[in-house]
């Protein structure tokens, strides 16, 4: 095989990454280079440095240190059996990278992810040496998420989150049966036992010693995983309950949804359609309703799949008419969150109001409320929804006209 | 009338102190005009005035952090409506963060405005690197913000390349860092950078990272508009990049699969090699305990939690089910509960390390409450699913005693319910023909409080003690039999029964 340019290898190799939903650089340790021996800054919110086309935020150098893999799962561009372009960075082409997209403004640090090489153990040693050699070397600071292989030995899981920001593990998809089925070597045990490995050391880390010293931090930012949507069979309910186990099992930052994409030479298992986009929508939606909202993922789906028409909580409200309306003056905190049109901050911004006065219906609009979608819900000074909450046409009041269905 | 002049550099400060003498002298919005831009201020009241105590109005952090962002937006009003509101809340008369006050609310949606013109120039600035000024490297960037924030915005670029110089240009101002020293000053040259080769790259990347098959360009737009495009060298790209987005993603649809690579054959066959099945008879149980699908618990549970000590061990000590620690480590006992057992066994002298613990359920039951997972006692059904394994591993084990802790533990073993209170402290015969002791489960004890807890502390360290008496028998059984001298009387010192 003929040597290829870093150019070629970079398109490759970001080529591979792209199907990985997860940007985010927030959260975690605070740093920066003020002292003026490094290079970088992280912590607080995560800046998205650029938006592709497809409406993605482009906040990390996302590649694949090698697409060259061992395993052969269907979804996966990467999978052995099939036959794209392969290309692998040496460790000095990705902190070459990294240090000079970010000294240009370009990124806020790397997402590092790799296909499996050799052996579990041998790739994420691979991917360690990258991120020390970035850390001790060039003194960076900025963020660095690394995608851990889940059989790889517990000293490198170790070490990946000395250096890391953020660590994660993709389940991929939500029951070990579309597992089998797709990714035949992938292993639902063996992936939640490197999470629950995780939040381990990240809970040791965060205890102090018995003088009162620091541990060193372990991926200050937690761990993240991602599951694929629409290539196995698996309802928005089970996806929706394997979140929240997952929330609460491995203390995880975020759970990413992808819609499943078709991929070049893709494998006959699957289904060739355009990705189901606005399925994953309501997915990130619900997710947020899970960790923010109160709900619980039973109440979401409770008929399997996730309204397509409407947000899942304007469907909640709409089939729990009788929770309705909700007295903005006097509703506890967990009815308001539940009240469509209101977000946190608005729910914030009300108790802060209610202290010193009533609020009335324009209050809401200066508030930030969406009052379109609120106003048949709540009851606040000067505004009563009548019989606007109990309307036969309400939900046709939100919902996007019918479409014409094709004849093809 | 008092005019004020605000200077282009250093605009914050000079509002600040007026602001502050103003409203210290009592002199009312209307009477002062900050528009000065071109006459030398008519009378700046002193800057400080911190000395004296009580005749200044202080504002809350928060609210003056949003009133001087505000004063970075476009708006030529903006430092007459900050005092204005400054005035009104000195005297009661406002309530900050009041949105239902037209002044209040503008002030608020300036202060938002500015946030996100700073984070978008914390995003879309884009160096390019020059000849280098000694040790360090040097970069410059020409960028064209909204509004004039360059002051606001900058410091965080100091922070963060604060190994480099580097020069940010924007129609008005230039911000220059060098050596590790911010300054500012007027633009004099208004013309972006030389190029720098690092775009070809970057503009490669951008164009691999983009999936065909996700178009979206408003969601793009809306993040990214189209005012701040001319600077941003992947901007380009997008043009094509759309209008090829729908071809691409067809062909990749329309594409059918190919045979697979060569070396793919190769790859499976190495690895139905390296799957060979384990010798150890416990090794292989326990690898097949990790696949157990007998219940529901395993989908929610992390793995198996199996038990854990030597196979030839005549004490075995068997609990309730693994907590939230357990199931998380794959270890028995690890826990708060298995923790108090651990310090309780030590005090009276009970070697954990020579007996085989285990627990009667090997799935962790719970319900996921926000981030917190809730224990849930096992149901019979549970139970007698996972008692399969517990069979088996006392056939391989084989105790001559069985420790049993808990009413559930009690139950899988003698196969007997019945009250803890009657049942704790006797040995009953078990389903496997040998005894079983039958104590508390030590999560129970965690559960009391004074004298309750006590007692009931008493009373299992009693039965802990006899379980280390039986210990200490068969030791000294063993210890006859074989090399001799290996159990040691008394004093609790049981340092002789560990294995080398």
């Amino acid at each position: 095989m003929a040597k290829r340019s870093l150019s070629e290898k970079l398109s490759i190799l970001a080529d591979a990454a792209k199907y990985d939903a997860s940007c985010a650089s927030s959260g975690g340790e605070r740093r920066n280079s003020s002292d003026g021996k490094g290079l970088g800054s992280s912590g607080g919110t995560g800046i998205c440095h650029s938006y592709a086309p497809d409406g993605r935020c482009i906040s990390l150098l996302k590649i694949l240190m090698t697409n060259f893999c061992i395993y052969d799962c269907a979804y996966c561009v990467n999978r052995a059996s099939s036959r794209i372009e392969r290309a692998r960075f040496s460790v000095e082409e990705v902190v070459y990278l990294t240090v000079e997209f970010y000294r240009r403004n370009y990124i806020e640090g790397l997402f590092l992810s790799s296909g499996i090489i050799r052996s579990p153990d041998d790739t994420m040693a691979d991917m360690v040496r990258i991120v020390r050699t970035l850390r001790e070397q060039e003194n960076f600071r900025g963020y660095v998420h690394l995608k851990t292989i889940p059989d790889a030995s517990p000293e490198l899981l170790d070490e990946a989150g000395k250096w890391a920001d953020r660590l994660s593990i993709n389940v991929e998809l939500p029951t070990q049966k579309g597992l089998d089925q797709l990714a035949p070597e992938k292993d639902l045990t063996e992936i939640r036992k490197a999470m629950g490995e995780v939040r381990l050391r990240r809970e040791a880390s965060r205890e102090k010693t018995y003088r009162g010293k620091r541990k060193a931090k372990f991926a200050p930012a937690g761990q993240s995983t991602q599951m694929i949507v629409g290539a196995d069979g698996a309802n928005d309910r089970t996806i929706l309950h394997q979140s929240s186990n997952l929330y609460a099992n491995y203390a995880l930052s975020r759970v990413y949804y992808s819609a499943f994409s078709p991929i070049p030479d893709s494998s006959r298992i699957l289904p060739l359609k355009s990705p189901p986009l606005v399925r994953e929508h309501r997915l990130y939606q619900a997710d947020w309703l899970l960790r923010f909202y109160g709900f619980e993922a039973g109440e979401l789906a409770d008929d399997g799949m996730l309204d397509l028409d409407v947000d899942p909580k304007l469907s909640w409200a709409l089939r729990h008419r009788a929770a309705f309306p909700v007295d903005i003056n006097t509703a506890g905190k967990e009815m308001l969150l539940r009240v469509p049109g209101i977000g946190t901050r608005s729910v914030q911004r009300i108790l802060g109001a209610r202290r010193h006065r009533r609020l009335r219906y324009e209050d809401l609009a200066a508030i930030g409320a969406n009052m379109k979608t609120a106003k048949a819900f709540i009851v606040a000074d000067g505004w009563s929804p009548g019989g606007l909450t109990d309307a036969a046409n309400l939900r046709a009041r939100f919902a996007p006209p019918p479409e014409q269905m094709l004849l093809i | 009338m008092h005019r004020v002049a605000i200077p282009r550099i250093g605009a914050l400060a000079v509002w600040r102190a007026a602001a502050r003498g103003f409203l210290r002298d009592g002199i009312r919005p209307e009477e002062v005009d900050w528009s000065g831009a071109d006459t030398l201020f008519d009378r700046l009241p002193e800057a400080s005035d911190q000395g004296r105590a009580g005749s200044s109005y202080t504002l809350s952090k928060a609210a003056l952090g949003t009133i001087e962002t505000a004063l970075s937006h476009s708006d030529p009003d903006r430092y007459a409506r900050a005092y204005q509101v400054v005035w009104r809340m000195a005297h009661g008369d406002l309530r900050f963060g009041d949105r239902s006050d037209p002044q209040m609310h503008k002030l608020l949606d300036h202060a938002k405005a500015v946030r996100r013109d700073i984070h978008k120039m914390h995003a879309f600035v884009r160096f390019r690197e020059g000849p280098p000024h000694g040790e360090r490297r040097a970069f410059a960037a020409w960028f064209e913000p909204e509004h004039p924030i360059v002051e606001a915005g900058t410091p965080f670029f100091a922070k963060r390349f604060g190994d480099m110089d580097w020069v940010i240009a924007t129609p008005t101002l230039t911000a220059t860092f060098k050596n590790g020293t911010l300054t500012y000053a007027e633009t004099s040259d208004a013309k972006p950078p030389p190029d720098d080769a690092a775009e070809e790259l970057w503009c490669t990347y951008y164009a691999s990272i983009f999936n065909p098959a996700r178009l979206m360009t408003r969601a793009m737009q809306s993040e990214m508009p189209k005012k701040y495009w001319k600077n941003l060298p992947e901007a380009r790209l997008i043009p094509d990049l759309v209008q090829t987005a729908q071809s691409r993603s067809r062909a990749m649809q329309e594409a059918a699969p190919t045979q697979a690579p060569a070396f793919f054959e190769a790859i499976a066959r190495a690895q139905d090699r390296a799957e060979e099945a384990s010798p150890d008879a416990m090794e292989a149980l326990r690898r097949r305990a990790a696949a157990c699908e007998r219940c529901d618990l395993a989908c929610h549970a992390t793995q198996t939690v199996w038990g854990q000590g030597p196979v030839d061990a005549p004490l075995m000590i068997v609990g309730e089910q693994p907590g939230d620690q357990e199931d998380l480590a794959g270890l028995p006992f690890v826990g708060p509960a298995g923790q108090l057992l651990r310090a309780l066994a030590q005090d009276v002298g009970l070697s954990i390390d020579d007996a085989y613990v285990t627990n009667a359920v090997k799935h962790f039951k719970f319900t996921p409450r926000g981030k917190r997972r809730i224990h849930q006692r096992p149901n019979v059904g549970e139970v007698e699913a996972c008692k399969w394994w517990l069979d088996l591993e006392m056939r391989l084990i084989k105790p001559r005693l069985v420790l049993a802790m808990g009413a559930t533990a009690a139950r899988a073993l003698t196969g007997r319910n019945g009250a803890m209170a009657a049942r704790r402290g006797r040995v009953e015969p078990g389903r496997h023909g040998g005894d079983v002791l039958v104590t508390l489960h030590p999560s129970y004890l965690l559960r009391l409080d004074g004298a309750a807890k006590v007692q009931a502390t008493q009373a299992f360290c009693a039965d802990l003690a006899r379980a280390r008496d039986f210990q200490r028998d068969s030791a000294q059984a063993v210890g006859d039999v074989a090399v001799g001298g290996g159990g040691t009387p008394g004093n609790g010192d049981l340092s002789g029964l560990h294995r080398g």
